[in-house]
């Protein structure tokens, strides 16, 4: 197996879902036999405050459980990427959700800026999936984990009353993946 | 090629691999007060213990969660409870007396940042101290530290035997982090698992005594409503369990609480040591903290560095021995840890101090982790 190693983190803020989205994804390195770790930090209110999940993906053991250098960010929040942005590694991708990201620096990583929140509150009429319309842009841009995987791992987390709603969200996130590497 | 069914693994949380290890372990008493970090541990009992004819009950703190697990104990029950920092302290006296009463109990303590409710949310390892002096009265003490998912099954399992075993409280340390972190793991067939049940009187009921009266030896454990009668008290006790102030019968009690876990310290203590057979610098580093020194190890030693990891997975009794064999002849120590420095003044105890030999310590309060470059760092200071 070819050598492989990546630090991914989601950022933004409590109650955006980055938790369960960090959560699923490490579902999915796990149903495809990667090794993995997923940790977390939030702060002690259920909503607002900085809040992020790092899921390390890698071929060998991993030691060090948290995301020091990202090679893949998820900003959310304004925040989160004034805090986070500096440790992205040169090369590695930055997905910005512009409904609240309004400033970003130059950087030396492929940046993907979208509304996401916007899109899925017009979209999928509820700003509820935007975590997971968030990962499956992240998935369909970076090929981190297969989508097959992604999905079975949707579908393992959700409750039945919000798997429509959240499969209907990743496949708005894997379309616009489609779309924004088109323009590119 | 006769292929062999690949066992899946399963993404596990450390604080669900604490309660699934517990009830492989056969406990089927909880008793808890839910604090952050630790809550996800209580949550899966009260789902899982009902339906396997267990129980859990949720009490009004932890002072009376404590008391709940010693009292389920005496009844029979392979008991435990889980809390953090803030409920630790509130549990020490109740700690002490099962201890005194030589109840057989787990205590999971996932650490947070303190002092007081301190950083609820965040990792931290500043209450090794109080596992081992946190209750008035010398009597010492079982602790063990996992630093991954799968080990905090393991040793979770091991904290069951352990205090079925030598009748005690054992606490299992984890922390935030290292609770809340996920893993795959794939579960040990429980047919390979060693179950430890405590030792039934055989004796008829006249003939038993609570306690032993040899003090090399743990005597068997009757349960409340066998038709044993016995005495309960934290009060210092004859072989009855009854109040005595008699000398000789004091320093059998005493005497046996102590020699129970020292003259054990093979069968307790358990030590990682990787690559330290040429190691001139050694980490000393025991939970979460291990993982970014074995993170150092590896890349290190790519790089020709004689570098190697002493992890403690026993805290208590402290593995004297063992640090001795390993670390008394390296040049450097490095010993992080998220507190003010509670490992390496036990280090520092064992080793005393060398001129040849320096010991460098790396210390993190703030709730966040000591990454591996810190630890790299500390090791310039070692000439």
């Amino acid at each position: 197996m070819e050598k492989m190693y990546k630090e991914i983190r989601l950022s933004g803020s409590g109650g955006q879902g980055l938790i369960t989205a960090g959560i699923i994804l490490a579902n999915a390195a796990c149903i495809e036999g990667i090794n993995v770790t997923q940790t977390q930090s939030y702060g002690a209110a259920s909503r607002g405050g900085a809040s992020r999940a790092d899921v390390i993906v890698s071929s060998e053991d991993i030691y060090y459980p948290e995301a020091q250098y990202f090679d893949i960010l998820l900003c959310l929040t304004q925040e989160s990427c004034d805090k986070f942005v500096s440790n992205l590694k040169e090369g590695g991708s930055l997905i910005i959700d512009t409904t609240f990201v309004k400033n970003y620096p130059v950087v030396q990583a492929d940046v993907y800026d979208l509304p996401f929140t916007q899109i899925a509150s017009d979209k999928l009429g509820s700003v509820l999936p935007t975590n997971i319309l968030s990962l499956a842009f992240t998935v369909r841009t970076s090929k981190v984990v297969s989508e097959s995987a992604l999905k079975e791992a949707i579908i393992k987390s959700m409750k039945p009353a919000y798997l429509d709603l959240n499969l209907n969200a990743m496949k708005l996130g894997f379309k616009l993946a489609d779309s924004f590497l088109e323009v590119e | 090629m006769a292929k062999k069914k690949k066992v899946k693994a399963v993404l596990m949380q450390g604080n669900e691999a604490i309660s699934y290890g517990a009830l492989a372990a056969g406990v089927n008493f909880f008793g808890g007060y839910p604090i952050t970090p630790s809550t996800e541990v209580a949550e899966i009992m009260a789902r899982e213990l009902p339906k396997r004819g267990g129980k859990f009950i949720q009490m009004e703190d932890e002072i009376a969660s404590i008391a709940s697990v010693v009292g389920a104990s005496l009844a029979g029950a392979k008991a435990m409870t889980a809390t953090s920092g803030p409920g630790f302290s509130l549990m020490q006296e109740g700690i002490g007396f099962a201890k005194m009463i030589e109840a057989p109990c787990v205590v999971v303590n996932v650490m947070r940042g303190g002092p007081s409710t301190g950083l609820p949310t965040d990792p931290s390892q500043s209450d090794i101290m109080q596992a081992r002096w946190g209750s008035h009265g010398d009597a010492p003490a079982i602790a063990l530290y996992p630093d991954s998912v799968l080990e905090s099954y393991e040793l979770t399992i091991r904290a069951v035997n352990l205090a079925e075993k030598y009748r005690t409280c054992v606490t299992l340390f984890s922390d935030a982090c290292l609770g809340h972190m996920r893993e795959p793991v794939v579960l040990p067939d429980l047919s390979q698992v060693k179950i430890i049940h405590r030792i039934q009187p055989t004796l008829p009921p006249e003939w038993y005594k609570h306690y032993p009266e040899n003090p090399k030896y743990i005597s068997p454990l009757a349960s409340f409503g066998e038709g044993y009668r016995f005495h309960v008290t934290g009060l210092a006790h004859d072989a009855h369990g009854f109040p005595t102030t008699r000398p000789d019968e004091v320093a059998r009690m005493m005497d046996n609480l102590r020699n129970k876990i020292v003259h054990h310290t093979d069968d307790l203590v358990q030590v990682e040591a990787i690559a330290m057979e040429d190691a001139r610098i050694a980490i000393f580093a025991a939970g979460i903290t291990a993982r970014a020194a074995k993170k150092v190890v590896v890349a290190l030693r790519a790089k020709g560095k004689k570098v190697g990891l002493l992890r403690p997975l026993t805290i208590w009794p402290f593995p004297d021995e063992l640090v001795k064999q390993y670390l008394s002849d390296v040049k450097g120590i490095i010993v992080p840890e998220l507190n003010q420095g509670q490992l390496s003044l036990e280090l520092k105890r064992v080793l005393g101090h060398r001129k040849t030999r320096k010991i460098v310590e790396v210390q993190k309060n703030t709730g966040e982790l000591i990454t591996p470059q810190e630890i790299i760092n500390a090791m310039k200071e070692v000439h």
